[in-house]
């Protein structure tokens, strides 16, 4: 592939984002905020058991309640298809699947109404017994075909008890995570408005083709019937995924039976059961390696929950697939499906819980071995993917190691636990490593010139705060070789054709190859003298061929993360007064848009260190914590110094915009920098997060 | 305010505020919060519903200049009241609170945008008053640990607090 970067007048330069003005202004449109004449609201009717089935809902008399036009439920549905998505098969049949899963939707002519009718709606059940109880030795555990996306369950290479038991030095741990919430600031909503026998669905998501596909199936209409269109979107980190949520469909379903555009907006609340989580993970981590922390053997094994609509099994130990080199390396997964909410994607699934593990073994192994936890990690660097043998397109990790150690000012670090008292605090540091995949996907985009001197693009991609929108406006700009105030980038409906969601860091990458190529051939028509017709003259480009006919390559970002962390010796509060963060991301389009990602996922990784955890009461299978009261985010006043330098990357092996994606990797690695760090200051080990204040100066050991 | 008799068991009532500077007058279901009120029947979504608890301060607005959770007051409590929303606070051009925001990328996803805004606003004319906060140790005096624990009542999942705290610092002058 040659390279089609280099010059740049826009790439690289700190663009403010081309939609802030609507968004500091309040004029940017959301999913909930479309304002259409004859809207009615859709309110669910959660489950208030965990298992079992409905007997019987009073539907006569949440008919007669004031503004009531409707009431959804099983005998009333329309039939749907199975698209193998048991979240969306809605009021199918009378079981219950988990607590909070909808048993009916009312719909009335305001959400005052609605939702007071939803509330009283009376619905009789028989339960059933449940397990909701997720425990690593359930024995219900079993292996699976494969992990998410499609990663295979099982990876072997060697032998890897052989080499353990004859290893100088063996870390032997395990590790655990809580189930967490993604929690966007934005809920989730669906409007669905039939027109011209057509459905638009405005909807908070980061799939719109996909989405737009899979309802399209799941409700048996014809092609092009089914538009979704998503202009703004308030946050999702993996929450407004593919195929779709639950209130997609419900929204759609009900503008059917009533006639009249239907939003559904979930409250809050709602959100726990009902659009997914990260499942807790439990995970075991075997080491082995020389006197001087060179690995010989590499063992993760990890264990998570699904639910019984969808076998969801994170991929949560194939970080330990690509990170540091072991001749002798095993991986492997099971999942228990229980009576809960369906666990689905949140930032970094797989890696973020993964490197907790991972990394905080290998910590384990530097105090073990007295070795410093850079140089551990620098003396088990390697150039080939060690589960696959592929080598890497790019791998600098060990640059980052090295300037992340530079600019946090590691040297001369001393090494030994709780030495550092400093009235009332214990002061400690720690660092971690990370990578996060740079894959690409299949997209369409057109670019049309304009008489007027202008350029539309259109792209099905969505912009959910990464800067996508900006960043497709310089590549854009840059491809044609026009100032970027002369380019529009439409984005976010599925009638601009199939894209790739905005997800698995994935976005820039996949819908800046049909943007890019599709201006320079627009460039190469226009400078050819093709006329101009009225209606501007498109270039369009399938990315598909292209995509699939790189290199066998093992392609990531790297990065590392160091921590500074201050405890209270009396109450065991953490601080965490710094953060570094180094990365290795290919090219950086937008260095402001990028770091605001960076410093993102790094504060996220934070608060998943300290705070966050989704608590399920087991014998009433409901998360019980779910408001942001109870459910602790990162506020502006934990957040300390934070700093985000990249180091440079170039990397022709990837796409033709050079990115690696940075929406996860800053998540990547941060909770064991901090467990690391906790541990430097205190002496007490952290397997397990949060590390709340009970945990940080008790726990372990 | 009046109240007016509904059959059945709703109860709706008349309320008069000024909303941005101009007089509104409508009948509200006694159950409306007032971000229902200006997202649902004045077409004002620019404040945002995060969490109808108030808990995350998305529907932050000022009243009477002061700030305040929209999802947490019923429409009818802030009957003769003046609110402002993020759309009443450009005056042909930008505040310098949205400027700022702007160009110190004080936001991704922008959901929260909005009550950050305007809490930020709220915020500097209660510190310039005085009012002390949970970090403040003598006289009250701006700076970055002063803004982060003030503006904590509005969360930012996409993390972007680093760069509101620089917007803000931007805009108050402070050190």
């Amino acid at each position: 592939m040659t390279r089609t970067w280099q010059a740049a007048p826009s790439v690289g330069h700190p663009l403010t984002r081309v939609e802030g003005l609507d968004k500091v202004t309040g004029r940017a449109r959301y999913a909930a905020d479309i304002a259409l004449p004859g809207l009615v609201y859709g309110w669910v009717v959660p489950a208030t058991i965990p298992r079992g089935r409905v007997i019987g809902i009073d539907v006569a008399a949440t008919l007669a309640m004031p503004g009531v036009l409707a009431v959804l439920h099983p005998h009333n549905a329309p039939r749907l298809a199975d698209i193998g998505e048991g979240t969306l098969a809605l009021f199918q049949n009378d079981r219950v699947a988990h607590r909070g899963a909808p048993v009916a939707l009312v719909i009335a002519d305001t959400p005052e109404r609605a939702r007071e009718a939803a509330e009283r709606t009376a619905v009789d059940y028989l339960p059933e017994p449940h397990d909701a109880d997720f425990r690593p030795d359930h024995p219900g555990l079993y292996t699976p075909d494969h992990v998410n996306p499609n990663n295979a369950t099982t990876t072997d290479k060697g032998d890897v008890d052989a080499a353990i038991a004859g290893a100088a030095v063996v870390v032997d741990r395990e590790y655990r995570t809580p189930a967490q919430h993604n929690n966007a600031m934005e809920p989730h909503s669906a409007t669905a408005v039939w027109a011209d026998d057509r459905v638009t669905l405005y909807t908070s998501t980061q799939y719109a083709y996909t989405v737009a596909q899979s309802l399209t199936r799941l409700f048996g209409l014809a092609p092009g019937t089914m538009r979704v269109v998503s202009e703004h979107i308030g946050g999702g980190f993996g929450n407004k995924g593919a195929p779709a949520r639950p209130d997609a469909a419900l929204a759609v379903m009900a503008a059917t039976l009533v006639g009249r555009p239907v939003r559904v907006t979930l409250t809050r609340p709602q959100l726990y059961p009902l659009t997914g989580y990260r499942t807790p993970t439990a995970q075991r981590v075997r080491l082995g390696a020389d006197e001087d922390g060179r690995l010989v053997a590499l063992e993760h094994r990890a264990a998570s929950q699904t639910s019984r609509l969808v076998e969801f099994t994170e991929q949560t130990a194939i970080y330990s697939r690509a990170m540091y080199a072991a001749d002798n390396l095993r991986t492997s997964h099971r999942v228990v499906a229980l009576d809960v909410p369906t666990p689905r994607w949140m930032r970094a699934p797989g890696e973020a819980p993964g490197s907790f593990g991972l990394e905080s073994a290998m910590d384990e192994l530097a105090e073990a071995c007295g070795v410093d936890p850079v140089e551990l990690r620098l003396r088990n660097d390697t150039q080939a993917e060690p589960a696959s043998g592929l080598p890497f397109s790019s791998r600098r990790l060990a640059e980052c190691l090295r300037e992340g150690a530079r600019r946090f000012g590691w040297a001369g670090r001393d090494p030994r636990p709780a030495g550092r008292r400093d009235g009332r605090w214990w002061r400690g540091t720690g660092m971690a490593g990370a990578h996060y995949p740079a894959r690409t996907a299949p997209t369409t985009a057109h670019v049309t010139a304009l008489r007027s001197g202008d350029y539309v693009v259109r792209v099905a991609a969505t912009d959910l705060g990464t800067g996508a929108r900006t960043a497709l406006t310089q590549l854009a700009a840059d491809a044609l070789e026009v100032p970027v105030t002369t380019v529009r980038v439409l984005i976010g409906d599925s009638d601009f054709g199939p894209a790739h969601g905005a997800g698995g860091s994935m976005g820039t990458a996949s819908w800046g190859w049909p943007v890019v190529t599709a201006c320079h051939d627009l460039a190469h028509r226009l400078a050819s003298g093709e006329p101009l017709p009225p209606e501007g003259l498109t270039s369009t480009f399938d990315s598909t061929d292209a995509v699939g006919a790189r290199r066998d390559l093992s392609r990531y970002a790297f990065g590392a993360h160091f921590a500074e962390v201050a405890v209270d010796v009396s109450t065991g509060e953490v601080r965490v007064p710094r953060l570094t963060g180094v990365y290795a991301v290919g090219r950086v389009v937008n260095p402001l848009t990028a770091r605001s990602q960076l410093l993102g996922g790094m504060t996220m990784g934070l608060s998943c260190a300290l705070l966050e955890e989704s608590m399920m009461d087991a014998r009433f299978g409901g998360f019980v914590n779910h408001n942001l009261a109870d459910y602790h985010v990162a506020t502006n006043a934990d957040v300390g110094e934070l700093d985000v330098a990249f180091v440079d990357d170039p990397d022709d092996e990837l796409n033709p915009s050079g990115v690696k994606g940075l929406g996860e990797i800053g998540i990547v690695g941060v909770p064991a920098a901090i467990a690391n760090a906790v541990w430097h200051a205190t002496g007490v080990r952290q397997r397990e997060l949060p590390i709340g204040p009970a945990r940080a100066i008790t726990s372990g050991q | 305010m009046v109240r007016n008799a509904m059959t059945g068991p709703e109860l709706s009532s008349t309320v008069r505020l000024m909303l941005n500077g101009a007089p509104q007058e409508l009948t509200v279901d006694n159950r409306t919060t007032l971000l229902d009120l200006l997202r649902d029947r004045l077409d004002h979504t620019g404040t945002k519903k995060g969490c109808d608890h108030g808990q995350c301060g998305a529907c932050t607005v000022l009243i009477d200049g002061r700030r305040a959770n929209s999802c947490l007051l019923l429409a009818v409590a802030v009957d003769g009241r003046e609110v402002t929303t993020v759309e009443g606070l450009e005056d042909d051009e930008p505040h310098p609170m949205q400027a700022a925001f702007l160009a110190h990328d004080a936001f991704q996803c922008g959901y929260c945008t909005p009550g950050q805004i305007c809490s930020a606003i709220g915020m500097l004319d209660e510190l310039a008053e005085g009012w002390p906060s949970a970090v403040t140790a003598g006289p009250v005096h701006l700076d970055d640990a002063e803004i982060r624990e003030r503006m904590s009542g509005n969360l930012c999942r996409c993390a972007a607090y680093p760069n509101i705290v620089a917007a803000i610092r931007e805009v108050a002058g402070g050190d």
